[in-house]
């Protein structure tokens, strides 16, 4: 790994088990932190618990009240288990974006397609229109979904295309994002002021609406993905050496592309659908991962999705700590405190590669 | 066994556009190194593409007399070196290579044949570097491990050594061809240096302006008149001191 220039001389195998254990390490600790981060998430709200009942609660006990069993349970929980799936699909996405379109930049938020779930959703608050018109209750939720994944299709087969190259993907993704902002900005500006100021929440993207259905659906959605990902580890790592090489290896990439984007759609799609806008977390994430791992799929699907699953969490509780009983929108606070982040790790990074 | 490799009429299209046709070899060996020559963009690369399966035309491809399809598990391809972004060592780009189509878990076997391919090619020093920090030589003997630790009937190499320096260059030639004898791997290889080939192949095949123009034994295909004829230099095939032949230019075609 050139993550470690303590090992001058390193003797092969041996060298790389070493290696390899560090990189568990990393993700052991990435794991404690965002489960220590899920425990404080579920003590901070509006109101005041102290360690002890926040515990109680969780472990059942009878000594607490049932009030703060329900706030902890029913209020608290969803949302700290949403901030918790919603950050691993969003960094999985982004992780796996930028190993498909081999591009740094590639994530849901640059690429346009949380731009595009946010136009999917304002037409069915503005306008109560559904694109499935039989699904009422998750209208919005679906209405995103579907714009989210015509926009993830849409940049797949454009960058299929001969002569496509890196840069005009990243190119192609912020025509998506002007576009939909564009159409956003039409809707918003059609819309009543009781519509618009939803819409406006909407793409704030907020954590409180997390339920427990939504959680299960994102939940489901997560399980099934990040093993078709790690099935296909191997195949996934060759693709940074370059097409033309992991064709060589016997990979069909053309497919491999495909399918990736398909899952990826999913995984990028559903927590925009229910949260709403959260950037970043797609980007950081797996940049993140990669500078504690580097890019063998084994270690780095894993680290992008627990640094990602962090990372929001965490973002949770600064929403909450800012202004004590006051929840800010989520989706400003991680851009406003992943930008900086992102920044310094950027400018600290040795290396010349992303 | 030995592995056998046999073109018959082989070409390739790139949509209707055929970009390589009429090429027909004896049947190649295993042990036996075949160069291909001829002018850039001749077809030499699309060649190595079409028998490593990547690209599709006409003809007849067959390996160990039509027994196995061609396929990445024993057709090997090292395409020319191209520079990657990546943040992969060369250790995990090696095993990496290793572990296409097999089993997920990586076995000391796997750990083992990856320490002996970075030893045979004498670059442990680099084992764990950033591919994205090599140069070019370093690079294409990477890729070259690549391709050796997949254990290949058939090796396709296309210009292994351009970016080498002399020392390198004669080393990981004398390397490909005692491999070739050893294991019997069937070689066939893209290369620029017509002396570099004299020493390295037992046949070579040319290809100009995407037809094959000719396949034989070295000391046959390489004279004169193919210096004329395809590389449009006068020069001639000389024996040196110990008895080597040896093609020295004299200059471009008229002016010599």
């Amino acid at each position: 790994m050139a993550h470690s220039p303590a090992i001058a001389a390193p003797k092969g195998r041996g060298a790389y088990r070493v290696l390899v254990q560090r990189k568990k390490l990393v993700l052991l600790a990435l794991s404690v932190v965002l489960a220590l981060s899920v425990i404080a998430d579920l003590g901070l709200g509006p109101a005041r618990y102290t360690m002890r009942e926040v515990v109680l609660a969780l472990m059942g006990s009878p000594d607490v009240s049932l009030q703060i069993s329900v706030v902890i349970w029913d209020i608290r929980m969803p949302v700290a288990l949403m901030a918790v799936v919603v950050g691993a699909a969003l960094s999985a996405a982004g992780a796996q974006m930028q190993t498909i379109l081999n591009n740094p930049l590639a994530s849901p938020f640059t690429l346009g397609i949380s731009a595009a779930a946010s136009f999917g959703a304002s037409i069915a608050l503005v306008f109560g229109v559904g694109i499935l018109p039989w699904a009422i209750d998750y209208v919005v939720s679906i209405n995103a979904l579907l714009m989210a994944m015509a926009a993830a299709l849409f940049i797949h087969f454009m960058s299929q295309k001969r002569g496509v190259t890196v840069e005009t993907i990243v190119l192609l993704g912020i025509t998506l994002v002007f576009t939909f902002n564009a159409l956003l900005a039409l809707v918003q500006y059609l819309a009543s002021e009781q519509a618009l100021s939803a819409v406006v929440f909407w793409t704030m993207g907020s954590l409180t609406r997390a339920t427990w259905p939504k959680l299960a659906i994102t939940t489901i959605v997560l399980a099934v993905s990040l093993p078709l990902f790690m099935r296909r580890a191997w195949a996934l790592t060759a693709l940074r050496l370059g097409e033309d090489k992991a064709a060589s290896f016997g990979v069909n990439v053309r497919w491999l592309r495909l399918e990736t984007m398909m899952i990826i759609s999913l995984l990028a799609a559903v927590p925009v659908a229910f949260v709403g806008t959260i950037g970043f977390i797609g980007l950081v994430g797996p940049h993140i991962a990669r500078m504690l791992v580097g890019e063998d799929q084994r270690y780095f699907l894993p680290a992008s999705v627990l640094s990602g699953a962090a990372i929001l969490s965490l973002t949770s509780v600064v929403s909450k700590s800012i202004v004590p009983g006051t929840i800010f929108p989520i989706g400003i606070i991680t851009a406003l405190v992943g930008v900086p982040f992102l920044f310094s790790l950027i400018m600290s990074s040795r290396r010349r590669s992303w | 066994m030995v592995a056998t490799l046999q073109l018959t009429d082989v070409g390739v299209r790139y949509g209707k556009q055929e970009v390589l046709s009429g090429v027909t070899t004896p049947v190649l060996k295993g042990g036996e190194v075949t160069a291909v020559i001829g002018p850039n963009a001749a077809g030499k690369s699309s060649l190595f593409r079409r028998i490593a399966g990547l690209l599709d035309g006409p003809g007849v491809i067959s390996i160990d007399d039509g027994t196995l399809q061609p396929s990445p598990g024993h057709v090997c391809y090292m395409p020319q070196d191209t520079s990657v972004n990546t943040v992969l060592t060369v250790y995990e780009s090696i095993l990496l290579a290793r572990k296409q189509g097999a089993g997920r878990k990586v076995t000391d076997e796997d750990l083992e044949e990856v320490d002996g391919v970075l030893h045979s090619l004498q670059i442990e020093a680099i084992s764990f570097k950033g591919l994205h920090e090599l140069s070019g030589g370093q690079r294409q003997l990477v890729s070259l491990a690549q391709v050796l630790v997949r254990d290949p009937k058939i090796l396709l190499l296309d210009e292994p050594t351009s970016a080498l320096d002399l020392h390198r260059q004669v080393e990981v030639l004398a390397l490909i061809r005692s491999l070739a004898k050893e294991r019997g791997i069937c070689v066939i290889l893209a290369i620029h240096d017509l002396n570099q080939v004299l020493r390295v192949a037992d046949r070579v095949m040319v290809i100009d302006a995407g037809t094959m123009v000719t396949c034989g034994p070295v000391e046959t295909v390489i004279t004169a008149t193919l210096l004329q004829n395809i590389y449009k230099v006068e020069g001639r095939i000389e024996q040196c001191s110990r008895l080597c032949p040896h093609v020295i230019i004299d200059g471009p075609l008229g002016r010599a």
